[in-house]
């Protein structure tokens, strides 16, 4: 019974992980015939600036999107599990970034973020009439924020349902001891929330590797390569230089620090942690 | 209770964070939408955050006699055919790893936790290999059986932690009367599984309704472009014209609009617990 799901998953999903670890080692067009390269690929992948670059790069936006997301997701859902009156029209209207597609999303900030004709020239704010996109020394930040716009909403979905689990008591306790609401915060609530910032931030970290169509479609990797992160480089090593194997190289890098990310988690909340959570909220 | 928390002081830094960050999420939601309905002429003269002078729905009509009605049925049957095989397959797999009694179905939801881990990047080369290998590229198919691939991990989690609740004497007493396998997940699982299903299958469409690498790697011409893919050539073919691009990004969003007002419980339950992957 479990056949056609293992069939499925191993054929589309298995084969290939393994077919990207052979392909490595093979140059391969995308459509002629496929030579043995041994370690070219690797050495060439090594060697490449321009992935040497990406590589970097992947890594700084990765940080850059972990400070700006974390503080803002977790401010926004320890406030959203509270009992405000606005409380649950907000949470609904905070959610809808997650309806959008990459594409639309990146397509409607391209046209918002115009110099010409987007927000900054309707609000006649100089500074916000920069050329956000086209300036290689701001267009990694427009992309941090972009893609916080997009995924602060899910994390503090997260932190939001971490909060909620916090028992009333420990607040009780604490307000009948004198503590303010900054002490409760501090004494309380980031503490309790020690799993709950482990996952959103590991989750974060993971998902930073991964950004591709955002930023594909935003910025196509410029200007010049200001915005080629590590997904972005291996598609257009692969499909636009027709690099396969210097790609599939690439490919395997992503792999392996996405799953040591990923079992660094399991190993610091427990495997276990992460199944109870999927049932919750 | 409400006395207690009307006790609590109300958190001011939250709430007016919390009034900015809408504000930073509306503005351009809000931008999307006015521009769909500026008439062309007008997008280079009017402000282009005030509310059209002369709003119509003319960036519409240009993009639905763009083809946009194809590709919205396109994703409509990727999507469609993704999520049921899906749900199918999964609910299938769950009932062995729930049922089984040796180590197999341990080390089937093992693969599936690695699985959730998977990046389809990083696979997308020999995806698009084997797609070229079967025959497959450009075709609906193409986008289909990868999907299905990269949904089943967190499809079968998520199932298997639900029927885990189901207690053991509902099976033994069906088991009793002589019930097949088949006719416990039939009669049993798929019924009492159906708000998991529900949650799943939702985000699930989600996922598949937007997703772009795979359309943009094995596919290629317009009889087989999907909506995100549209957007993008939109883009590129209309180009000064911004209110039919934006218009064509409003009518992306609507069925996942309407999904999540008719099933919002659903498609949060789910992102929640598929981590947002």
């Amino acid at each position: 019974m479990a056949a056609p799901a293992l069939i499925l998953f191993g054929v589309f999903a298995i084969v290939p992980l393994f077919g990207v670890a052979a392909l490595s080692f093979v140059h391969w067009d995308g459509l002629g015939a496929i030579t043995w390269a041994g370690f070219d690929n690797w050495t060439a992948a090594a060697n490449d600036p321009v992935s040497r670059g990406a590589l970097w790069l992947t890594v700084k936006l990765t940080v850059l999107c972990v400070l700006f997301q974390a503080p803002v997701s977790l401010l926004l859902g320890v406030f959203l599990a509270g009992r405000q009156r606005y409380r649950s029209l907000l949470a609904t209207l905070f959610f809808l970034p997650l309806l959008f597609s990459s594409a639309a999303v990146a397509i409607t900030f391209t046209a918002l973020l115009d110099p010409n004709f987007g927000a900054g020239s309707a609000l006649d704010i100089a500074v916000l009439s920069q050329n956000w996109l086209g300036d290689p020394q701001l267009a990694l930040y427009v992309v941090v924020f972009v893609i916080g716009w997009c995924f602060i909403p899910f994390h503090t979905l997260i932190y939001q349902a971490g909060t909620r689990q916090i028992p009333k008591e420990l607040y009780e306790a604490a307000r009948m001891d004198g503590a303010g609401a900054v002490q409760q915060f501090f004494l309380i609530t980031l503490p309790m929330l020690k799993y709950t910032i482990v996952t959103s931030t590991t989750l974060m970290t993971v998902g930073s590797l991964t950004y591709f169509d955002l930023i594909f479609v935003l910025t196509g990797g410029g200007p010049g390569n200001a915005t080629r992160v590590l997904p972005l480089d291996m598609y257009l090593t692969g499909f636009r230089s027709y690099d396969m194997g210097q790609a599939s190289v690439l490919a395997l890098v992503l792999v392996a620090v996405g799953l040591a990310v990923s079992l660094g988690l399991n190993r610091i909340t427990g495997a276990s942690r992460m199944d109870s959570r999927s049932e919750g909220s | 209770m409400t006395k207690q928390r009307n006790e609590q002081r109300p958190n001011v830094l939250g709430a007016a964070f919390a009034w900015l960050w809408l504000a930073v999420i509306i503005l351009p939601i809000y931008y999307i939408f006015i521009t769909s309905l500026r008439p062309r002429e007008d997008y280079y003269a009017e402000n282009p955050l005030a509310w059209p002078a002369n709003p119509s729905l003319t960036a519409y009509q240009r993009v639905l006699e763009n083809d946009f009605v194809l590709f919205f049925f396109n994703s409509v049957v990727v999507t469609t055919a993704s999520v049921a095989v899906t749900l199918v397959v999964s609910i299938m797999a769950a009932y062995v790893v729930v049922r089984s009694r040796d180590g197999f179905g341990r080390n089937l939801f093992r693969v599936a936790l690695l699985g959730i881990a998977i990046p389809i990047q990083a696979a997308i080369i020999p995806v698009y290999y084997l797609i070229v290998q079967l025959g497959l590229y450009d075709t609906l198919a193409a986008l289909i059986l990868p999907s299905i691939a990269f949904s089943i991990p967190l499809t079968l989690l998520i199932l298997t932690n639900f029927l885990r609740e189901i207690p053991e004497s509902l099976f033994e007493s069906m088991r009793m009367d002589g019930a097949t396998e088949w006719r416990i997940l039939l009669r049993l699982v798929v019924p009492l599984a159906r708000p998991a299903l529900a949650t799943v299958g939702v985000y699930q469409a989600l996922q598949v309704w937007n997703g772009f690498l795979f359309p943009l790697v094995l596919t290629q011409s317009a009889s087989t472009r999907v909506i995100p893919l549209s957007l993008w050539s939109f883009q590129g073919q209309f180009g000064v014209d911004v209110p039919a691009v934006l218009a064509a990004v409003v009518l992306s969003v609507l069925p996942m609009l309407a999904a999540y007002i008719l099933a919002r419980r659903q498609l949060v339950s789910g992102l929640t617990a598929g981590f947002g992957k």
